[in-house]
């Protein structure tokens, strides 16, 4: 009997992923079968609380929504950056010679995207009520 | 194993590339790509970069794609009006893209002994392994990630605003 | 190839116990809620089937099931049904790293962990952020205004408290040196509590930031914004019926059992006990191996009580609010923890 492969750690984590996409779609097929269906034009209109629904429901938002998903992309790097520092931070000191050296490089690091979140604060882009945001 | 795995994710990925080109209306080209860039995950994974494998999940998957989908969704894109293109993209563009991808796949098979080859399975990488490199041997490249964001921050700012 | 055969059967053994007890803890989850904010509007909550109400969940799913399974003219069809799929499968695929107990290892196989990954903190928040396409399509494919406001609401909110959910993990990490969740919870379990991350650990910040991020990302009262039945009707859950509505309602609540194991594993010492060492030895090897258990759901109900507590009193926030809280207050707190945390580790050494 020989010892299980660390890779071999990931054949649970398919099995999992196989059965939650598994166990979904069979809910949706079961529950497509066994309820009945007796359609008629009004119940299958959009359903905008008892009113005809008027014109196409998708519509342009604000760019406010855009501008969220834009600073979330770019933070969320900074993030991913921050995880592998985390990891290796206490074992720093002893490869490098200097206590400090780990914190220094992540404050630097930290320093430029704080001033990029500065900037668009002042910009008032975070700002969601009044209207003298930049956009 | 990890032969059929590999060869299983790289069809997966070339077809939804494919599937991509091919699909009229925006959001389902958008969620080919994400089918794409989740089956290259794997194929990182199966090269035993652990840590790039999530990180391209949780970077591309999760967040570029999301902004894809959520553009779609705020700009109420329609499905694309198909033209039939011009004779020269025809005539020009496959012989190409053939050649293109003939001249690349020459240079990496007669370059393989400079470029080292990677294995598949053979081992893994810890993320410790990577934090080495990344955060004492290639500290310059990594800070300068930072004025990129930076700019980016900038670069979107300046998309989004209003013209005076 | 015996090996391999045996990690195989016993690994479908754990998944197909885990998914069961899950969804089981989901029913019971929606009966325990619906009591428990009874009590605190000052009614009963369910009481007629079984005893206690026991039995409530099975008549709901029974009911949900028989239900006119409803697919709209106007929908996109396959995005439409996608949409569920992925919400349910993101919410189930997460239970897979994480780990319920101390680790026992039987013909090689982890009796307690479905999957024990070096980087599981990292699948946790992958499983996240992919899990927002669920929302974000549910309420496109619909094609109904309320459904799309709903959704497009929900992905912005889900995707700015995604930032400070990953950023407050960060000083969990740094003390622990690891993305392994069984290493981030041994470190947490030599003093009892003392050596908790929230309290020996100085990471309370982070705590409080995790659990209001958590809440705001399994859009959970006060962030229910998706959903604000008075201003949205159903939010992006709208045009969905039987089932296929059954399916965002198990995802919620499945999610939020993970985020109670998570908040357990990373802040509260996940299965060791508060009095560590202090407390005898007690029983045979099965005990010893319960016991763990025991104290890791005793957490995570606390979690879950939680929710439902902070779910029968507050009100729900504004979206303007909801959007400045998480960036301007959350995300600059969350960066700030990260250099003290580090700053104190360095000085300590």
């Amino acid at each position: 009997m020989n010892k299980p492969a660390y890779m071999w750690n990931y054949i649970p984590l398919l099995m999992q992923i196989l059965a939650a996409v598994g166990l979904a779609g069979f809910i949706i097929a079961a529950s497509w079968f066994i309820g009945r269906h007796r359609n008629s034009k009004v119940k299958l209109a959009a359903y905008e609380c008892g009113m005809v629904a008027q014109g196409d429901a998708r519509g342009r938002f604000s760019v406010r929504f855009y501008m969220v998903a834009m600073l979330f992309i770019l933070f969320d790097v900074e993030a991913v950056f921050m995880l592998p520092w985390a990891v290796i931070y206490r074992k720093l000191p002893a490869t490098t010679g200097s206590r400090f050296f780990g914190f220094w490089e992540m404050l630097v690091y930290v320093g430029f995207v704080l001033v990029g979140f500065f900037y668009i604060w002042k910009k008032g882009i975070l700002e969601w009520s009044k209207d003298k945001a930049d956009l | 194993m990890h032969l059929v795995l590999f060869l299983i994710f790289a069809g997966l990925c070339l077809a939804g590339a494919l599937n991509l080109l091919f699909q009229r209306h925006p959001i389902n080209s958008a969620l080919s790509l994400i089918v794409v860039m989740t089956s290259l995950a794997v194929l990182y994974l199966l090269l035993g970069a652990e840590f790039l494998a999530l990180a391209q999940i949780i970077v591309y998957s999760g967040a570029i794609m999301v902004l894809f989908v959520f553009v779609i969704m705020l700009l109420n894109v329609g499905a694309e009006e198909r033209t039939h293109g011009s004779r020269v993209a025809y005539l020009a563009g496959i012989p190409g893209v053939l050649a293109l991808f003939a001249i690349l796949a020459s240079i990496f098979l007669s370059l393989t002994k400079n470029l080292g080859s990677a294995q598949l399975g053979g081992f893994i990488v810890s993320t410790s392994d990577l934090s080495r490199v990344l955060f004492r041997d290639l500290l310059l490249p990594f800070e300068v990630t930072s004025v990129l964001i930076l700019v980016a921050i900038l670069g979107a700012v300046v998309l989004a605003r209003k013209e005076h | 190839m015996n090996t391999l055969l045996l990690f195989v059967l016993l690994s479908l053994l754990k998944v197909a116990i885990v998914t069961v007890i899950l969804l089981t803890s989901v029913a019971y989850t929606v009966l325990l809620e619906r009591k428990v904010v009874g009590r605190i509007q000052n009614r009963w909550g369910p009481s007629r089937v079984g005893p206690f109400g026991l039995f409530q969940p099975l008549a709901d799913g029974i009911k949900l099931f028989l239900k006119e399974d409803i697919i709209p003219s106007g929908v996109y069809r396959p995005l439409y049904l996608l949409a569920p799929m992925i919400a349910l499968g993101c919410a189930l695929i997460s239970i897979s790293v994480i780990p319920f107990g101390a680790a026992l290892r039987v013909h090689g196989v982890d009796l307690f962990q479905i999957a024990d990954l070096n980087i599981g903190l990292l699948v946790l928040l992958a499983v996240t952020s992919v899990g927002v396409y669920g929302i974000a399509l549910s309420g496109w494919a619909s094609n109904n205004k309320y459904s799309l406001m709903g959704s497009v609401r929900a992905t912005a909110q889900m995707i700015s408290y995604e930032l400070a959910l990953g950023l407050s993990l960060v000083g969990v990490v740094l003390r622990a040196g690891s993305l392994r969740l069984r290493d981030i919870v041994n470190i947490q379990s030599t003093h009892g509590m003392r050596s908790w991350n929230i309290f020996g650990g100085f990471q309370f910040v982070a705590f409080f930031i995790y659990l209001i991020a958590a809440y705001a990302e399994t859009n959970r009262t006060p962030f229910d914004l998706p959903e604000a039945e008075t201003e949205l009707t159903g939010g992006y859950h709208t045009e969905y019926s039987s089932m296929k509505f059954a399916m965002f309602f198990m995802a919620e609540y499945a999610n939020m059992i993970t985020v109670g194991c998570v908040a357990t594993l990373l802040f509260l010492g996940g299965w060791s006990s508060p009095f560590g060492h202090l407390l005898p030895v007690i029983g045979g090897p099965i005990v010893q191996a319960l016991l763990p258990v025991a104290w890791f759901v005793a957490k995570v109900f606390f979690f879950l009580f939680l929710y439902i507590w902070v779910r029968g009193t507050l009100p729900r926030f504004r979206y303007d609010q909801l959007m400045g809280f998480g960036w301007k207050v959350l995300m600059p707190l969350a960066l700030a923890n990260i250099i003290v945390t580090s700053l104190v580790l360095a000085i300590r050494g």
